[in-house]
């Protein structure tokens, strides 16, 4: 049974992937985006950004958040590809077959996973260009691409929770845009902690962005406080883990509403 | 032995009854047609035999195998070609078998061989490595039915297969539908709405309406049982005059039905009946533009079983 799900969640995963390689707007919009973030924030929060707990330059101090933002926006956005999916019929497709139920959505939570990593690695030369060094050594590699699969995991297991109970485009759009701007602003992608008023601060604290902002921070920045990061990245795990619950518990409300 | 075994099956939606007692069998080796219009329940019904959906009543058997409690063992014996195409625009003909190949635990050469086979068997060769976001719309519905063939399964179910494709396109699929059923010696549900699509491809029809199947047998057979003919009469002139020559119909025929200017009904001869219904339609000082006659169609049996004009249902039904 386990290795059918392996199986059958690779097969859909290579699907997925191999679709996407299909669409030059897709793969130019990947790599393309989080470049221009970074130069353009780099540029833009210049004199703000770098009273970080960590000396540096900004551009330093963005990286990771940067990564994280990406990986955050892509695991939100995930959403769509099981729209598409679903509109074309082609989950109904898999179900009517003896395909393993959980691979269906478990292949597009690791397939946004695995684009997080791209872009992270994309990102992570870009900024080793702009100068910037991974203080974490491959350690801190490991831990910027662990946390960016993470923190993508986390919100695609979101996303696709509302893909499923929405079943429409422009409700996931708004959806997305509902709880992803918010989350992003309250967050310590762009700004230091230090310069965030108390209250944002408190809320920060809960947010999974931030986590993984944090995670990564560390592995970058300061080379350091592996115990902390830790328990980031071990919060990742947990909240990854709750948002895949939660929708596989809305696959299975789609299911039940065939 | 049965195929497919379907007992009261129930199912509701909300505020809809769906299915409302459906049961039928299903022989093997058999091409079945289930025929309705729009919102009869067919699709449902298809839908709790191919394990989608869960009945809220009844029981059904398919290949042998319970859907309710086996639904994975029925999966493994069925392909499903649904009303709307389940192609995957971004993959190749190819991909889609190969992929759908796999789910069916087939893997490596026999997959290959297989999939091969059935790209020529759907006239597909060509196109086989191209992504299919491009194809017509006849070439993906051939897509759909390759990929619910490629595990070689017992039972095909086939969803309003034509719906969508133009005059062309349909006869095309209706020759390749026969030649399947010859070749891959399936037994094949197949839903429709078009009367003469079941009358083609049927060997045995059921006639489903608002969740219940009201006839079963071969679409000679129903007609036959129908005895007599239909006889069609337009009137000449406008309104006030329809009413009334219904009621003189009715004196004369069974089944009558108006359909705007034209009324329909039928009658045992209609050599016989033509010159009294001409002179009963005369004493009453109707004028009548044409009269014709014909042998039943499914369309007289479906207005005979269930009361209603099968094209008219129809539009009411989207």
């Amino acid at each position: 049974m386990t290795t059918q799900l392996f199986r059958h969640t690779g097969w859909m995963v290579v699907r997925q992937v191999r679709n996407l390689m299909r669409e030059p707007i897709w793969i130019a919009m990947m790599v393309i985006q989080p470049m221009l973030w970074l130069v353009l924030y780099g540029q833009l929060f210049k004199r703000v950004g770098a009273q970080g707990p960590a000396s540096g330059s900004y551009v330093e101090f963005l990286t990771p958040g940067v990564v994280a933002m990406n990986a955050f926006f892509g695991g939100m956005w995930s959403g769509m590809a099981m729209i598409a999916d679903l509109d074309r019929h082609v989950i109904d497709r898999f179900l009517a077959a003896p395909t393993v139920r959980v691979a269906i959505v478990l292949s597009q939570v690791v397939r946004a996973g695995i684009t997080a990593i791209l872009q992270a690695l994309i990102l992570l030369l870009v900024a080793l260009a702009l100068g910037v060094r991974v203080h974490g050594g491959a350690l801190g590699w490991l831990v910027v691409f662990a946390g960016a699969a993470l923190l993508c995991g986390v919100f695609a297991g979101f996303s696709h929770g509302i893909a499923l109970l929405m079943r429409k485009e422009a409700s996931m759009i708004a959806a997305a845009n509902f709880v992803g701007m918010p989350l992003m602003f309250l967050s310590s992608i762009l700004v230091s902690i230090a310069l965030m008023p108390g209250w944002i601060r408190a809320i920060a604290r809960y947010n999974p962005v931030d986590w993984g902002a944090h995670a990564m921070r560390n592995a970058v920045l300061t080379g350091g406080h592996w115990g902390s990061t830790g328990v980031y990245l071990a919060l990742l795990v947990a909240a990854a883990a709750a948002t895949s619950l939660f929708a596989t518990w809305c696959f299975r409300a789609y299911q039940r509403s065939l | 032995m049965d195929a497919i075994v379907a007992e009261g099956l129930r199912k509701r939606y909300k505020d809809v009854q769906a299915l409302d007692g459906v049961s039928f069998a299903v022989r093997e080796g058999e091409v079945f047609g289930l025929l309705g219009p729009n919102g009869a329940g067919k699709s449902t019904t298809v839908r709790v035999l191919t394990t989608l959906t869960q009945p809220d009543e009844g029981r059904a058997f398919v290949a042998g195998e319970d859907v309710v409690r086996h639904p994975n063992r029925v999966r493994g014996s069925i392909g499903y070609v649904a009303q709307d195409s389940g192609v995957d625009w971004e993959a190749t003909a190819r991909e889609n078998l190969l992929l759908q190949g796999r789910i069916h635990g087939m893997a490596g050469k026999p997959l290959h061989a297989r999939v091969d086979e059935l790209l020529e068997l759907v006239d597909l060769r060509d196109a086989a490595n191209r992504v299919s976001r491009g194809y017509s719309g006849g070439m993906k519905r051939r897509l759909d039915i390759a990929i619910g063939l490629v595990h070689r399964p017992r039972v095909l179910f086939l969803d309003e297969p034509t719906t969508g494709l133009d005059p062309e396109a349909r006869a095309a699929m209706w020759v390749e539908v026969e030649r399947l059923a010859a070749a891959e010696s399936l037994t094949i549900l197949l839903t429709t709405h078009y009367l003469e699509e079941a009358d083609r491809l049927a060997e045995r029809v059921a006639i489903v309406s608002r969740g219940k199947v009201v006839v079963e047998g071969t679409p000679d057979d129903l007609k036959r049982d129908l005895a007599g003919e239909s006889v069609t009469v337009e009137l000449a002139e406008a309104n006030g005059q329809v009413a009334e020559a219904e009621r003189v119909l009715t004196a004369l025929t069974d089944d009558v039905h108006v359909d705007g200017q034209s009324l329909r009904a039928r009658v045992p001869n209609g050599a016989e009946a033509i010159p009294r219904i001409l002179g009963a339609l005369d004493d009453a000082g109707i004028p009548v533009a044409a009269v014709t006659t014909a042998r039943p169609s499914l369309d007289d049996v479906y207005l005979h079983y269930t009361g209603r004009d099968f094209s008219s249902e129809d539009e009411a039904g989207k």
